[in-house]
């Protein structure tokens, strides 16, 4: 038993209203620079849809993550052996072209331009060349389904999908939607790490944050292709990989990240999870229908005494471990089994989970025609009259089980019904009560549910534990002698070449 | 005179230079360290010009240095005359790959739009330099022949004598000026070597085939 600890987190899909102001806050603080400025560490994308970058889920064309050979884990990228012959070009590389040219427009013309008969026009000009540019994509150019069906078309995960089912997902009478707010999953079994030619990637140990040391990446750009997620960014200015660094000089004194701060929606929780690094292996050679099973097996209870003797053995300090105890995270992924990884068949062990998006779920459909529901029996319809295919959910969270995803589902309508019993009481507290019972859930757990989902304070949705870096770097130098040298990052402008 | 400044000052200096400044900046401007890679903004003409230009200076550069540490088995394998041809055959074929190629890598730099942004004067230099250094070397291969023998019993002396620190420039004195150039342009690529993005070579990460999977840093076990 290896017991570590990891900063994890739950995006509750339920709650999202798309608003994109996480991904603003992120780019606010950390991307707004040359180079950086394609990059979205956080985006929200709509679902179905290709995302960003384009088709990310395609990993036959970007061979991203992990899958077994020989009985043996191994990147999907490239085999240890055959390494080196890719380094001078990287057949899967996304290419600027599969993000988008960032661009700007240049405003001083409307106060500099000579005078003329028409108004004059702040043409857009890309934020590479400085050029004209004739814009053709954006980081979420298919925002709410716009440009369907040309992009939710092409969505992978699609091909999960009976041609009868994506037909009806394309009319526009029966389509459906959710957004899916995407950052750096910081994995428990990280493929950018494993793929990195110089080991500049590394994954801290106190708190499993995945960062990249910026003057020892060479910029082979190795890291960006094995990301399943593609969240692993070329930074095309100062020709080294940048990434999502879970705003760490926040979370080390107990802050949420910015994204998690700014959520309009507050569908975001923080919280610590312990983890068996021993079993990742094993778990990760599992076939991929018990993958979210053993992805929740890695996960350790906080309360078994074996599991704190390890973790104590490992550093993890008690302020760490109390706060696993009281981790939201915790809760939703292995008590309620509401929460689920991103593409498990990735094996990379994602520290990101989703609760599933319920609504619009539920609609009742005759003869191919779509029917507005007229009475409560009608909302709370039973989940095979969902509008969104079992199916499509299982391909994004269950490896293409559709069995983990129907049991988050299944609960979450239940506690919606029982609410409805509870509060309204145009529902029969009988059939409500069945209802649980059914969905592996009694009125106490259903209420916890509630009320982390609805009435959730900050306090609830963030516990994080403030690091004690500061201790450790004491026993190891003189903090004197760091005096003035403090902070994070080197103190040279991140300039390209000599 | 001159012939000790080309041939004995210069390629001091340069070593010299390549040697220190590639030190001083690996350890005072480690972020300088990189490829500077720009697949990212173009991939499509980089796959031919970076893949040919590698492989093929690749296998010319380990024949340089093979017959620069073993001229004599150089000389034994070239007793006989068809496995000479073969030598010089795949010699000449792997530079005529790295001309191609560096002719596709500067062909791009100045035609793509978004290259040009991340293109610097001393990457200009460069590729001029590697393109001088591959052309001259193919030049010297077609119009003095057989240079695999003659590389083994003037030219890796030479190069020893410099190692040595006991120069002898005589070896080389009495070659043909296109071959002296030859030489002059490969020092002049070892004094660029530490100014400019081909320090990359010097951190070829075959540390990979015998690292760990996965990197996990803790604090309180050192800083890094």
């Amino acid at each position: 038993m290896d017991i570590r600890s990891q900063v994890a987190m739950v995006f509750h899909l339920d709650k999202c209203i798309g608003c994109h102001t996480c991904s603003i806050a992120c780019k606010n603080v950390w991307t707004d620079r040359k180079g950086a400025d394609y990059m979205w560490w956080n985006n929200v994308e709509t679902k179905p849809g290709t995302g960003y970058p384009t088709q990310w889920e395609n990993q036959e064309e970007y061979k991203g993550g992990w899958m077994v050979k020989d009985g043996k884990l191994q990147l999907r990228l490239t085999s240890k052996g055959k390494f080196l012959q890719k380094i001078f070009h990287q057949p899967s590389l996304p290419t600027m072209d599969e993000y988008y040219e960032p661009w700007t427009y240049r405003y001083e013309d409307l106060f500099n331009g000579p005078e003329q008969d028409d108004q004059p026009t702040a043409i857009p000009v890309s934020k590479v060349t400085g050029q004209y540019i004739d814009i053709e994509a954006g980081p979420n150019w298919d925002d709410d389904l716009g440009g369907s069906p040309l992009y939710a078309r092409n969505d992978v995960n699609l091909s999960a999908l009976s041609e009868e089912q994506r037909l009806q997902l394309l009319s526009i009478e029966t389509l459906v939607m959710f957004y899916l707010p995407r950052i750096c999953n910081h994995c428990a079994n990280p493929a950018c790490v494993a793929a990195c030619p110089s080991g500049a990637i590394y994954k801290r140990g106190e708190d499993g944050i995945v960062l990249i040391n910026q003057n020892v990446c060479r910029g082979w750009r190795y890291c960006v292709s094995a990301c399943p997620y593609k969240k692993v960014f070329y930074n095309w200015s100062t020709g080294k990989s940048e990434k999502c660094l879970l705003c760490y000089p926040r979370v080390e004194t107990g802050q949420a990240p910015a994204c998690f701060h700014s959520c309009v929606g507050r569908i975001r929780y923080m919280g610590v999870l312990l983890y068996d690094a021993d079993k990742i292996e094993a778990a990760g050679l599992k076939p991929d229908a018990e993958l979210v099973t053993a992805h929740r097996d890695l996960l350790a209870d906080p309360n078994d005494p074996a599991v704190i003797e390890s973790a104590r053995k490992n550093g993890v300090t008690e302020q760490v471990l109390q706060s696993a105890r009281k981790s939201p995270v915790y809760r939703f992924v292995k008590d309620w089994g509401l929460a689920l990884a991103p593409h498990p068949e990735y094996r990379t062990f994602p520290s990101l989970f989703y609760v599933p998006a319920l609504g619009p779920v539920t609609y009742s459909m005759e003869n191919g025609v779509a029917l507005n529901p007229t009475s409560t029996e009608e909302i709370f319809a039973p989940l095979e009259q969902a509008r969104l295919p079992m199916s499509y959910l299982a391909s994004l969270f269950g490896a293409g089980q559709e069995a983990p995803v129907r049991y988050a589902m299944k609960k979450m309508l239940a506690i919606r019904t029982w609410k409805r019993a509870t509060e309204v009481g145009d529902v029969d507290l009988k059939v409500a009560l069945a209802g649980l019972r059914e969905a592996d859930c009694d009125p106490e757990q259903a209420e916890a549910i509630y009320r982390l989902t609805s009435l959730c304070s900050f306090e609830d949705r963030f516990v994080i534990p403030a690091s004690h870096r500061e201790q450790a770097v004491e026993v190891l130098t003189n903090p004197l002698e760091r005096k003035g040298a403090a902070g994070f990052g080197f103190r040279e402008a991140p300039q390209r070449g000599f | 005179m001159l012939t000790n400044f080309l041939f004995v000052g210069f390629p001091y200096v340069a070593l010299v230079l390549a040697i220190v400044v590639s030190i001083l900046r690996f350890t005072w401007r480690p972020f300088s360290y990189s490829s500077l890679s720009s697949q990212f903004l173009e991939t499509e003409s980089l796959f031919w010009g970076s893949s040919l230009w590698h492989w093929g200076i690749l296998w010319v550069l380990s024949g340089h240095l093979f017959a620069f540490f073993l001229p004599e088995a150089i000389l034994a394998w070239n007793a006989r005359p068809l496995r000479l041809y073969l030598l010089e055959l795949t010699g000449l074929s792997m530079a005529l790959l790295a001309l191609v190629g560096v002719v596709a890598l500067i062909v791009r730099r100045f035609t793509d739009r978004r290259v040009k942004v991340v293109t610097s004067p001393l990457d200009v230099v460069l590729l001029a330099v590697l393109l001088y250094q591959v052309a001259s070397g193919i030049d010297v291969a077609i119009r003095y022949r057989w240079g695999s023998a003659w590389f083994s019993t003037n030219a890796a002396p030479y190069l020893w004598s410099l190692l040595k620190l006991a120069p002898r420039p005589e070896l080389i004195a009495p070659l043909p000026w296109m071959v002296k150039l030859h030489f002059l342009s490969g020092f002049l690529v070892i004094l660029l070597l530490p100014f400019t993005r081909l320090v990359h070579f010097l951190v070829v990460p075959i540390f990979y085939y015998w690292r760990r999977p996965q990197v996990v840093i803790w604090n309180r076990k050192g800083l890094r």
